[in-house]
Formats: structure tokens, C-alpha cells, sequence
């Protein structure tokens, strides 16, 4: 057995940020763009947000908000830079700490990346309310090891079959192999009012035949959201912008709002 | 300059009490050591035939459940941290009742002794192989990769069906084992226990398969099943825009 402790050690809960982990199975379903809102939504309402953007592989956090940072992660773990260098504001009022395209070489995971991670998440969690954590798409080990650092996990899918199926894959292995009892939904480019309640009630069907219950603790999906296809969301994803900033009005914008409060209680 | 520790008081052998933990070897069959009583090698005997008691199973020389728990839980702390793919296997004598209501359970732990010393020699030294309930055995393989997994299992299942196991003068049985495995989720922390109704589940549908096979948990890519997504699209009509109630 090892002598130094292990970071990832069970220990006791304490004070500091809500760490929150948002992922889809399957990839261009909106996970970085309801990421970033919900955090301004979030921010909106008083609370102190970092998003990490954990697909470190592969990361587009940048793109969609449209910032050129200097600094990301990956100068953080190469001790180019310090952690509060390379925390950047975000529009929306929220912090981000970028992967930057430097972070290939990290996208697989090693001992020693799984370590920096994990001291990075422990020095950011007492200086925020919330840290979202943005992964990538797949269920690879990356992926599942970045979920595995998130106290809750929202799931986000579209009604396509491709997308659900994914998002089942994923939920399933989360049950199953990371003792996961509560996961929370996003339906996102919703076709019709309802659509979210419907597809969360069939998944956690599926999930109770075949992933089955362990006695004494039922699994549970709980849908978070509905967000409804706009057309803002298009042009706000297009231009680069932050649809809350943009278009606050929008239905879209609603939605993430209500998911913002659900998520406060 | 030499520093030397204050000797440990010695312990007078004269007032430990043994008669227990001799009893229980007794009771076990193990041996007790021709060593004079109470001398330092016979001390060191009683505590290593004590050892083995509590560690593995008197019938195969296996590790026995406690200590098996005890390994998986170390090896699921060691998978997190390390990455490495690490496969439990649990096995199970097909029918192996009918051995013992057939030919009487002399025969019957025969067979388990001889199962047990073939598996064993069918893994590597580095490898768990022990023996968890009745007629089901588990083995660890550490650093195991995911592509070999499957013939790992098959492997071990040939080496078991090959066996022609004397059961009594000139009387020879053939037995055959079920095996299902799953691999550890790597970098994350799991728990022993899901790990191993990971693999469980996957014993049940090989012997629901038939027996005599192996089966290991689908790999992450397909895991998915036709059923799955059948009953996932069955009442979703996603093709529609009408609003729901």
C-alpha cells in the first residue's frame, strides 16, 4: 500500500465550492453551451462560478465564448503560469480556466496528470460557489475520471436516437461502475413542450430494467431541463455570444434560468 | 557513531496462552511443528500455520474470501490511481450438485481441489486465484489488458475442462466452469462491491448462455444492447411536434 495519501481519498465534506459535472455521451448536443450559460446564470444570481473546461483533449470553451487566452491549464500544469494567472473573466460573469490547444498531450490520462487535476480542483473548490465542469464527448476514461471529480452530474441530450442512446450508455456506466444514485437531465433542441419529461421517464425506465436497482438504493434520473429549440440559441451560437447576454428574452434563456434556480433548490 | 534502539522487553513464552490457538490448528488439520514448545522456531510455526488459517481455504490452499476481499479492495484503490486495467473473474462448477448427490461429497471436494490447482496454474504467479463460496472461485489479474481479457477466461475454462479428475480407484469425472469478468473502472474510485456484481452479472449470463463459458462485461463502445435500445425508442415517437400534455 502506498504511503503518501491519496488526494482522491474519501474525506469528509467541507466547505467550498459545489463541483458539478456536465456531459452528453455523445458530442455537439450543446454541453459547452449550457455549460457556459448556466454559469452566467448562476453568476446572475450572486454566485461565484468557475467553469473548467475538463475535455482537455479537445477542448472548444474558448470557441464558444469566444476569448483568446494567453494562459490555460495546460500552462498551470507545465508551472508556466500560476493558477489566478490563468483564471480568466468570462462574458457572463463568470471565471473560466481554459484546457487550451496545448492540452492534446493530456488527453490521455497518466498518473500524474490525474494528480494535477486533482490538486487543482481542491485549490479552486474554497474560492467559489460552483465549479462546472465541462467534458468532453465519449465515455472514454478521461471523461468518466472527469465526471468522477463532480459531487452531482447533469447528462445533457437531444431527442435525436443517436443522442439518447449515447446519453443512456453514459448514465448506465455511472450507475454501474461509479455507484452514481442520482443523475440529472438536460433535453436540450426540444421539438415540443413536454418532450424532456417524456425522455427522462423512458430513460429511467430503461435504466430500471436493465441497470437495476441495488436494494435499499434506487437509482434515480431527474430531468433539470428542457431547453426548447430557438433560434436564438442558433444565432448566438454562431456569433460567438453568450445567449444570456444576447438574447435574455428568449425561451431558450428562460429555461436555462429555471435550470440555474432548480440547481440552487 | 552507532545509535541502537532500547531492546523490546522480551516476551516470556512461559505466560503466553496457547492452548486456544493450538486447539483451533487442531481443528483445522494443520499441522503443528516438530520444533521443541515454545522455542522461537515453533513460535514462529504456530504463528504462520495461524496465519494461513485465517488467510486462506483449508480444503484448496486458496486464498480464502476474507483475504480475497481484503485483495480487491487494495487492487480497486491501486486502479485508481495507476490507470491500469485490472480484470476479476468469478467461476463456478457447472452442476456441480449432481457431483456431490451422484458420487458423495468425498468426490465432490476432490473435484473442487482439483479445479482449484488447475486454475491456479493456468494464471500468473502475480494473479489472485481464491475461493469464495462452495463451488465459485474469484481471481484478481492485476494489469490485466482489456483485449486479452476474454482469453484469459477461455484459457482457464479449457485448463478445467481438460481435467480428468480421479475421484475414486480408476474412476474419472470431467467437470466444467462458467466464468464471468469485468474490468475495474480505471481512474476512478469504484467499490469492491459493484466490481464484483459487475462480474457476477456476467457469471449469471454464462451460465444462462449454456455454461461451459465465458463471458465478459461488454466493452464501453457496445454496451448498448439491441433490447436496450428497443425499449428505449418504444413509445417515443420523436418524429412528431405535437406539444404533450
Amino acid at each position: 500500500m502506498s504511503m503518501t495519501p491519496d488526494p482522491a481519498a474519501s474525506r469528509p465534506a467541507r466547505a467550498g465550492a459545489r463541483t458539478l459535472a456536465v456531459t452528453s455521451g455523445k458530442g455537439g448536443v450543446g454541453k459547452t453551451f449550457v455549460t457556459a450559460n448556466l454559469a452566467a446564470a448562476l453568476a446572475a444570481r450572486g454566485e461565484k462560478v468557475l467553469v473548467l473546461d475538463a475535455d482537455l483533449g479537445l477542448a472548444n470553451l474558448d470557441v464558444v465564448l469566444n476569448l483568446h487566452p494567453k494562459l490555460t491549464l495546460h500552462d498551470v500544469f507545465t508551472e508556466k503560469a500560476t493558477l489566478e494567472q490563468a483564471i480568466l473573466p468570462a462574458p457572463g460573469g463568470f471565471s473560466v480556466l481554459l484546457a487550451g490547444s496545448g492540452m492534446v498531450e493530456y488527453s490521455r490520462l497518466t498518473p500524474e496528470v490525474r494528480d494535477k487535476l486533482l490538486h487543482i480542483i481542491d485549490l479552486v473548490k474554497p474560492r467559489f460557489d460552483w465549479v462546472l465542469l465541462d467534458t468532453g464527448a465519449g465515455i472514454s476514461d478521461v471523461v468518466l475520471f472527469a465526471v468522477s471529480l463532480a459531487t452531482d452530474v447533469l447528462v445533457v441530450a437531444t431527442p435525436e436516437p443517436t443522442s439518447l442512446t449515447d446519453a443512456y450508455a453514459t448514465i448506465k456506466v455511472l450507475a454501474t461502475q461509479q455507484d452514481r444514485r442520482h443523475v440529472g437531465l438536460v433535453v436540450n433542441q426540444a421539438n415540443r413542450t413536454g418532450e424532456g419529461k417524456l425522455i427522462c421517464g423512458q430513460l429511467q425506465q430503461v435504466l430500471q430494467r436493465f441497470v437495476g436497482p441495488t436494494p435499499g438504493q434506487p437509482f434515480r434520473l431527474e430531468l433539470f431541463g428542457e431547453i426548447k429549440s430557438d433560434q436564438s440559441v442558433r444565432q448566438a451560437v454562431l456569433k460567438r455570444q453568450l445567449m444570456l447576454e444576447h438574447y435574455p428574452g428568449c425561451d431558450a434563456a428562460q429555461s436555462i434560468k429555471a435550470l440555474a434556480s432548480k440547481l440552487l433548490g | 557513531m552507532e545509535h541502537r534502539l532500547p531492546a523490546p522487553p522480551l516476551i516470556d513464552a512461559g505466560t503466553l496462552d496457547l492452548e486456544q490457538a493450538l486447539q483451533l490448528l487442531q481443528q483445522a488439520g494443520a499441522l503443528l511443528p516438530d520444533e521443541r514448545p515454545l522455542s522461537a522456531s515453533w513460535l514462529q510455526a504456530v504463528l504462520d500455520a495461524l496465519c494461513d488459517l485465517s488467510s486462506k481455504d483449508a480444503l484448496t490452499g486458496l486464498v480464502n474470501r476474507r483475504s480475497f476481499e481484503m485483495c480487491l479492495a487494495r487492487e480497486v484503490d491501486r486502479v485508481a490511481r495507476s490507470g491500469e486495467a485490472a480484470l476479476l473473474l468469478m467461476l463456478d462448477i457447472d452442476h456441480f450438485k449432481a457431483v456431490n448427490d451422484t458420487y458423495g461429497h468425498g468426490a465432490g471436494d476432490q473435484v473442487i481441489r482439483a479445479v482449484a490447482g488447475a486454475v491456479a496454474q493456468t494464471v500468473r504467479p502475480m494473479d489472485i486465484v481464491a475461493r469464495v463460496g462452495g463451488e465459485e472461485f474469484a481471481i484478481i489479474l492485476p494489469n490485466c489488458a482489456t483485449h486479452v481479457g476474454l482469453a484469459v477466461a477461455e484459457r482457464v475454462r479449457e485448463r478445467v475442462s481438460d481435467l480428468n479428475i480421479e475421484i475414486g480407484p480408476g474412476q474419472m469425472l470431467n467437470v466444467s466452469i462458467s466464468l464471468g469478468g469485468a474490468f475495474a473502472p480505471q481512474w476512478v474510485r469504484s467499490s469492491p462491491l459493484l466490481w464484483t456484481e459487475r462480474a457476477d452479472r456476467q457469471l449469471y449470463r454464462a451460465k444462462a448462455e449454456g455454461r461451459n463459458r465465458a463471458c465478459l462485461e461488454p466493452q464501453i463502445d457496445s454496451l448498448v444492447s439491441a433490447e436496450e435500445k428497443g425499449m428505449l425508442f418504444a413509445s417515443l415517437n420523436l418524429d412528431t411536434q405535437q406539444d404533450l400534455p
